[in-house]
């Protein structure tokens, strides 16, 4: 077996994917929630300060998904090939929101007439609730498993995508956006709109302590074997018990007013969701519930051994690169955002 | 109509309509380090002026850009699901450094180039103009790899059989310098460049029509001329050199693109023309022996024609991959004549003294955007029937699972999306275009011009 510093190079790259795929949802997470509750802010000013805020940035991250995409697609090509074949319907809606939102924020600064600005408003709210929507849905069928056939390739219908942990899953997945949106944006504003954006944050925390409860309830009582791994390892319940700690970390930071602790916090919760997740999924990416020797795993899924190799070689030098001008372009436009004549 | 045929309408619909954005932004790319660098250097607000316009049209085209080019990604396992498996090892590689290599590299700085002129320095904002340009030029590198390992495979080797069956990587640099990587980069690169370089040309000419912003238009129509001069140049170099690898290469893309059928014949060069598939006949004006010259340097030498390959082997629309490639070379010889007669203009000091021809530069930017799209189609429809030529046929390389309804359903999804999509750029790429560079350095002008687009600008937090 070929290994890396004790791992083997399928471990690695499923590492390597969970982190990018962590790194989205952090980043691009606070965008989408930004937008998502871009319709609560009501004056014209609010709205653009709110975009401005992620305008500089949402591009970079979403370059998260992007990498992600690839990753997938390199590392393990038929899961690559049999999640996106599953979720046709779901994900070519997902994509369409992406276009939108992308135009949205383009389009809505290009003309200063009321009806075309409140349309592109609507536009670039409704994309993202679909986005993060979506994206729940896809994340909570993975969790759960989808039908498989012996080529590894999905057997089941549409409408199973849409059931009760599924939609529970993706109206956390909101949830969870909204209040990391809303969090980042009172890093970025002044006066009355950070007042509000304050007590919105506080209003989304409450959405997602209860949208959160209730999907850990119901899995717990009806999807038990999701909790296997923990169970039968009771040394790793410090994660979920460290995930427990740094949501009530959220209201305490905002209720001080430190809301970059607060941001870090939620962005600590979304990382530690995604480790449970990952936890409890390994080593399959993909399971077949009916058919468990159909399932897809970071083995049976995989590249050769010496695409990992290339792929780790990449990742190690990309990555560094990628912090480095990240961080550059975050500390450019760090602060409260001030509007001149290039914003939106 | 068949799954096959859906998914590769669609795939064709998604990637012809993306392809009319990355071009323009590698292109525009360039000249916005050249209108950066003549400000640096010599301070002359002009440039200032004509970068912070160009900016914005590169801001609008890039946000397109990246809307549409998501889709992409996706679409290979959406779609083409076997494909995906059976190439991922290479394809996948490709484009998962084209993701934090080149895309990760043109987004970072891309905020910095649209919002950070008065919140970084000069010097900064000139290296991530660079940055970005840079990133569109790596971008298309991966792109054009991953492609090109399609048309001509190397550095892999076959694991399994049936429909387990893919292609493993055995040599990375022979995946990435596989026999036509270099050229076909080039070659994209090139019109990339022109069509950036003429959409420079034909805004300026507009201007100079309308006698608005003429201090600036002239300059950067000359600009822009050089820079469509040397570069439609190369691109008949290059253009060549991407023929003969295919000559070598794809011999049976070759005889589709001139219609040429039987082996044991002399080649000709069509003007123009038609290819009737069925009784292997192409008519047209055409210069005997002209293919035969240029892949060999002879008139008379057999070039392989089309009936040397099995029916199932042959491009399945000879005619079509016939047509695109003559409006490509019809385009590129359009482009060069244009330029030149531009040069010779300005040398003789008359470049702006003709109106109807002003009226040609303005709606030449239509030209190597008319180019690119069927240079890509004659490249993919010639490569046809496989997706990986040679190894894997495109009938083989679908999503099993997907069914002909859900690819009407997304397609229609799609057509909707972006004819709504390509409207809205022209409208707003047009207002642009008519309200034209402002001076933001003086506040009458931002209260003039600024204003209009950004009605809150007084806006000051208190």
């Amino acid at each position: 077996m070929n290994t890396f510093l004790g791992f083997d190079y399928n471990l690695w790259w499923f590492l390597v994917f969970g982190a990018v795929i962590s790194g989205y949802a952090i980043l691009d997470g606070f965008d989408l929630g930004a937008g998502s509750l871009h319709l609560f802010l009501r004056k014209e000013e609010s709205r653009r300060i709110a975009m401005n805020a992620i305008g500089p940035i949402w591009d970079g991250n979403e370059v998260w998904l992007v990498i992600g995409g690839g990753a997938l697609f390199a590392g393990f090509p038929v899961a690559y090939a049999a999640i996106f074949s599953a979720f046709y319907v779901p994900f070519m809606i997902f994509l369409v929101g992406l276009i939108f939102r992308a135009v949205s924020i383009e389009f809505r600064s290009k003309e200063p007439w009321p009806l075309w600005r409140r349309c592109w408003d609507i536009v670039y709210c409704f994309a993202s609730v679909v986005i993060s929507l979506s994206l729940g849905l896809m994340l909570g069928n993975v969790v759960e498993g989808l039908p498989l056939n012996a080529n590894r390739e999905f057997d089941g219908d549409l409408l199973s995508f849409f059931n009760p942990f599924a939609i529970m899953v993706s109206i956390t997945t909101l949830a969870l956006f909204m209040m990391h949106g809303a969090i980042f944006l009172t890093m970025k504003t002044e006066n009355r709109l950070f007042v509000k954006l304050h007590v919105l944050a506080n209003n989304f925390i409450v959405f997602f302590v209860v949208s959160f409860v209730i999907t850990t309830l119901y899995t717990l009582l009806y999807i038990p074997h999701l909790s296997d791994f923990f169970k039968s390892r009771p040394g790793w319940f410090a994660i979920p018990l460290l995930m427990i700690l740094t949501i009530a970390n959220i209201p305490r930071q905002v209720k001080v007013g430190k809301y970059r602790y607060a941001f870090a916090s939620s962005a600590v919760t979304i990382a530690l969701l995604l480790i449970m997740v990952a936890l409890e999924v390994f080593p399959y990416l993909l399971y077949s519930p009916q058919h468990p020797e159909n399932s897809i795993s970071v083995y049976n899924a995989a590249s050769s051994t010496r695409t990992m190799k290339i792929l780790l070689i990449m990742a190690l030098i990309g990555t560094p690169l990628v912090g480095i001008y990240t961080s550059f372009v975050f500390w450019t436009f760090k602060g409260k955002v001030k509007l001149d004549e290039m914003s939106y | 109509m068949s799954v096959e045929i859906l998914a590769r309408v669609q795939f064709a619909f998604t990637i012809g309509f993306h392809y009319i954005y990355p071009p323009l932004s590698i292109g525009l790319g360039l000249m916005l380090v050249i209108l950066e660098g003549l400000f640096l250097k010599t301070g002359d607000k002009i440039y200032e002026m004509a970068l912070r316009f160009w900016i914005r049209i590169f801001a609008l085209i890039f946000g397109i850009g990246v809307a549409t080019g998501i889709i992409m990604e996706f679409e290979f396992g959406t779609n083409w699901a076997t494909y995906s498996k059976y190439v991922g090892d290479i394809f996948g590689s490709a484009l998962a450094a084209e993701g934090i290599f080149a895309f990760a590299l043109e987004s970072g700085f891309l905020g910095i180039l649209i919002f950070g002129w008065n919140r970084v320095g000069r010097g900064v904002h000139f290296f991530s103009t660079i940055m970005v340009f840079l990133g569109s030029l790596f971008s298309a590198v991966w792109i054009v790899v991953a492609n090109s390992w399609q048309q001509t495979p190397a550095g892999y080797h076959i694991v399994g059989t049936g429909l387990n069956a893919r292609a493993e990587i055995t040599d990375f640099w022979a995946m990435v310098f596989n026999p036509s990587s270099v050229d076909r980069m080039l070659h994209v690169w090139v019109g990339a460049i022109l069509a950036g370089g003429f959409m420079v040309v034909s805004v300026n000419a507009w201007y100079l029509l309308h006698r608005k912003h003429v201090k600036i238009a002239r300059p950067s129509f000359r600009i822009a001329l050089v820079v469509v001069t040397v570069f439609s140049l190369l691109q008949l170099f290059l253009g060549d050199r991407s023929a003969e690898i295919v000559a070598r290469y794809q011999p049976a893309k070759l005889a589709a693109m001139e219609g040429h059928f039987d082996s044991s014949a002399r080649a000709d060069m069509y003007l123009f023309g038609y290819v009737n598939a069925k009784s292997e006949k192409t008519s047209g004006v055409r210069i005997p022996g002209g293919l035969s010259f240029l892949t060999y340097g002879d008139f008379k030498a057999p070039v392989t024609g089309l009936r040397a390959f099995k029916p199932e082997d042959r491009p399945s629309q000879v005619n079509s991959v016939f047509q695109f490639y003559h409006i490509m070379v019809i385009c590129g010889c359009g482009m060069i004549f244009l330029s030149l007669l531009g040069c010779w203009l300005w040398w003789k000091k008359k470049l702006f003294d003709h109106r109807w021809l002003l009226w040609v530069y303005a709606y030449s930017v239509l030209l190597p955007q008319l180019a690119n799209q069927a240079g890509w189609f004659t490249a993919e429809m010639g490569r046809q029937p496989w997706v990986v030529y040679g190894l894997l046929r495109t009938s083989d390389a679908l999503s099993r699972v997907v069914t002909a309804n859900q690819i009407i359903f997304s397609l229609i999804l799609f057509t909707i999306v972006y004819i709504v999509l390509f409207i809205l750029f022209l409208f707003l790429l047009n207002r642009k275009i008519q309200h034209g560079p402002i001076d933001y350095g003086t506040k009458e002008a931002i209260e003039g011009g600024a204003r209009r687009d950004n009605p809150l600008l007084e806006h000051t937090p208190s």
